[in-house]
């Protein structure tokens, strides 16, 4: 039988990423995401790897973008306000079309905002890390099992299609401690990185990483290029859980921390009689927008819950091309929503149906 | 015979640079150096936004080219993932000093066992002549269009002497190419920060003063000769810091656990 440690979330990030042949670790202190550099900090050496503290957030994540173009499997992990400092550098890692995996362990903004979990970075992660048409591979686990899951997946992802993915986590997946078996990480075939920068030896031509193509042609064709790429990944890496769904008059789509809330109240409203089933979605880019469309034909009602003002509602609708009601409930700010908070919005909707 | 020839290292495409400038000279020098070092094989430049932005046309090591300032902390990232490939980054005044100061600062304090080429013109040139953090106290730009007034816009930042006080930098020389002696010395220093990360000796910087006829509004003899009566006076030329500070940047745990 596999053996399971009880770790932290940002704990089980750390030993993933070193599992998953990550040598280079580049990163800034912020609450509630520390844990990650801390461990680093001590693993690394051991395993003849590297953790970095940068002077910011801002250089951690050019580190992450020199040692990606010199061929390096390499993390940075950041809290909110940090990610938004990165935002510059993650736009270039992508127009660089660079692998590195990048996790935010959510806390409550705008600004300093708190310390507290939050989802609140789900516009920013989706749709707009950075200046330009860009995207991000976006993994949102909801269990601390899932955090080192779904990071190995994430190094073998960004590896694949050379581009950045990033954890999307929240304050309480990286401080809850759980039990994680590390025997089922990913291990998928990955292209060998004839593109790296680290010495032509004379034996080839030199290798240029880059993202400033100053004829509008090329560049155009460049991102043209890319969104193909994205179409791929969305045809093929989309990610999601579908619980109770079959007969669920209202499906709840939720994921990350608040999804585990969710189940509680749907047990609560299956106990009084309530049809009602979980969407979660675990890649959030690409979003499971044809699985969570299908659902529109059988379902009533969509409830869409989430630890912010409603950033996921858009993209439930498009799914969903609107054919039934979208409805939202959540907490923002670092406060949490109990199971029963979720189950009297279940309840009050049900009774509309 | 002697034979004048295009140095190895340099890929064989003309320089986009305006008439006058020097960024052409630096360009060479470098070559030069990682011909006569046999270093082209195995250094990877990381080129700077700016001017010399398309550095990455012009040498034939691998190349990349990094966001606004932020070259020491790429140029880190790749010493740090290959401690054997020689790492060195080209940057202008306002990359460097301004934008990517806690970069630079940052790149010397950590010791990495890098080489960094700093072109001082004085100005931003790419976008057109603004003031810069090395722009000389009342020297018109577009954006200081009545003189840089120190009390208004700040003083200019002398980044040897700056630099010079952080432990983990072994090396850094200004020097200048608007005459040919200046020009065999800028060569020498440049062969020497190369030299000291073969040696692994830490941050080796090499602080050129440059010329940008076109933003300074003077011929390119014009500018040449303002480097002598301007440029030099306020940032002398000379050996800042030159120390073998080997002990301070580690550039692998398994150097560290030898």
């Amino acid at each position: 039988m596999a053996k399971k440690v009880l770790m932290k979330g940002n704990e089980a990030i750390a030993e993933a990423a070193i599992k998953s042949g990550c040598l280079h670790f580049f990163g800034y202190p912020i609450t509630p995401q520390t844990e990650i550099s801390e461990y680093m900090a001590k693993r690394m050496p051991k395993v003849g790897g590297l953790c970095l503290q940068a002077e910011s957030e801002i250089s951690a994540i050019n580190m992450i973008m020199g040692a990606a173009a010199a061929g390096s499997r390499c993390l940075t992990s950041s809290s909110s306000p940090g990610i938004s400092l990165k935002s510059e550098g993650i736009s270039y890692i992508v127009g660089c079309d660079l692998p590195c995996v990048i996790v935010n362990v959510q806390r409550g903004g705008p600004g300093l905002g708190g310390i507290q979990p939050s989802q609140q970075d789900y516009y920013q992660a989706t749709k707009a890390n950075g200046h330009g048409d860009e995207h991000v591979l976006v993994l949102a686990p909801s269990s601390v099992q899932e955090m080192a899951q779904l990071t190995s997946e994430a190094f073998d992802l960004a590896d694949i299609y050379r581009m950045p993915a990033m954890i999307l986590a929240d304050g309480a997946l990286g401080q809850m401690m759980e039990p994680v078996d590390f025997d089922v990480m990913s291990k998928r075939d990955v292209p060998e990185k004839t593109w790296a920068t680290n010495g032509t030896e004379g034996k080839r031509k030199k290798n240029i990483i880059n993202s400033l193509l100053i004829d509008p042609v090329e560049l155009e064709n460049s991102v043209i290029a890319r969104f193909k790429k994205y179409d791929e990944i969305a045809e093929k890496e989309v990610k999601y859980e579908e619980y109770k769904c079959d007969d669920a008059d209202i499906v709840i789509v939720a994921y990350g921390i608040t999804s585990r809330i969710c189940k509680t109240a749907i047990a609560a409203a299956r106990a009084k009689g309530i049809k009602v089933g979980l969407f979660r979605p675990i890649t959030l880019w690409p979003y499971p927008k044809k699985q969570l469309g299908a659902l529109a034909d059988k379902a009533k009602h969509f409830l869409v819950c989430e630890l912010n003002m409603g950033q996921m509602v858009d993209d439930v609708k498009v799914a969903t091309e609107c054919k039934k009601p979208v409805s939202f409930f959540g907490r923002t700010g670092g406060m949490i929503p109990s199971p029963d908070e979720v189950l009297a919005e279940i309840e009050k909707l049900a009774a509309t149906l | 015979m002697v034979v004048f020839d295009k140095p190895k290292s340099l890929s064989p495409v003309p320089f986009h640079y305006c008439p006058g400038c020097t960024h052409g000279i630096v360009h060479r020098l470098v070559a030069e150096v990682l011909d006569e070092l046999d270093l082209c094989g195995k250094t990877v430049c990381v080129s700077p936004v700016g001017c010399s932005v398309f550095a990455y046309n012009y040498f034939e090591c691998d190349m990349i080219e990094a966001a606004h300032g932020r070259a020491p902390a790429v140029a880190t990232g790749v010493k740090r993932t290959h401690p054997d490939n020689i790492v060195f980054t080209y940057q202008g005044d306002g990359d460097l000093a301004a934008i990517g100061t806690a970069e630079t600062v940052h790149v010397g304090a950590r010791g990495e066992n890098i080489t960094i080429i700093f072109i001082n013109n004085c100005i931003y040139g790419m976008t057109g002549g603004q003031m810069a953090p090395t722009t000389m106290p009342g020297q018109v730009t577009t954006t200081s269009p009545y003189g840089r007034d120190r009390r208004i816009q700040g003083s200019p930042i002398r980044v040897c002497e700056m630099l010079s006080t952080l432990d983990g930098v072994a090396y850094a020389e200004r020097v200048a190419v608007n005459t040919v002696p200046n020009v065999k010395k800028a060569k020498a220093a440049i062969k020497k920060a190369f030299q000291n990360q073969i040696d692994k000796k830490g941050l080796s910087i090499v602080e050129v003063l440059s010329t940008c006829p076109t933003n300074w509004g003077m011929t390119p003899e014009a500018a040449l000769e303002w480097v002598k009566t301007d440029m030099i006076p306020f940032y002398p030329l000379g050996v800042y810091k030159d120390a073998d500070v080997k002990e301070l940047n580690p550039t692998s745990t398994k150097e560290v656990n030898e």
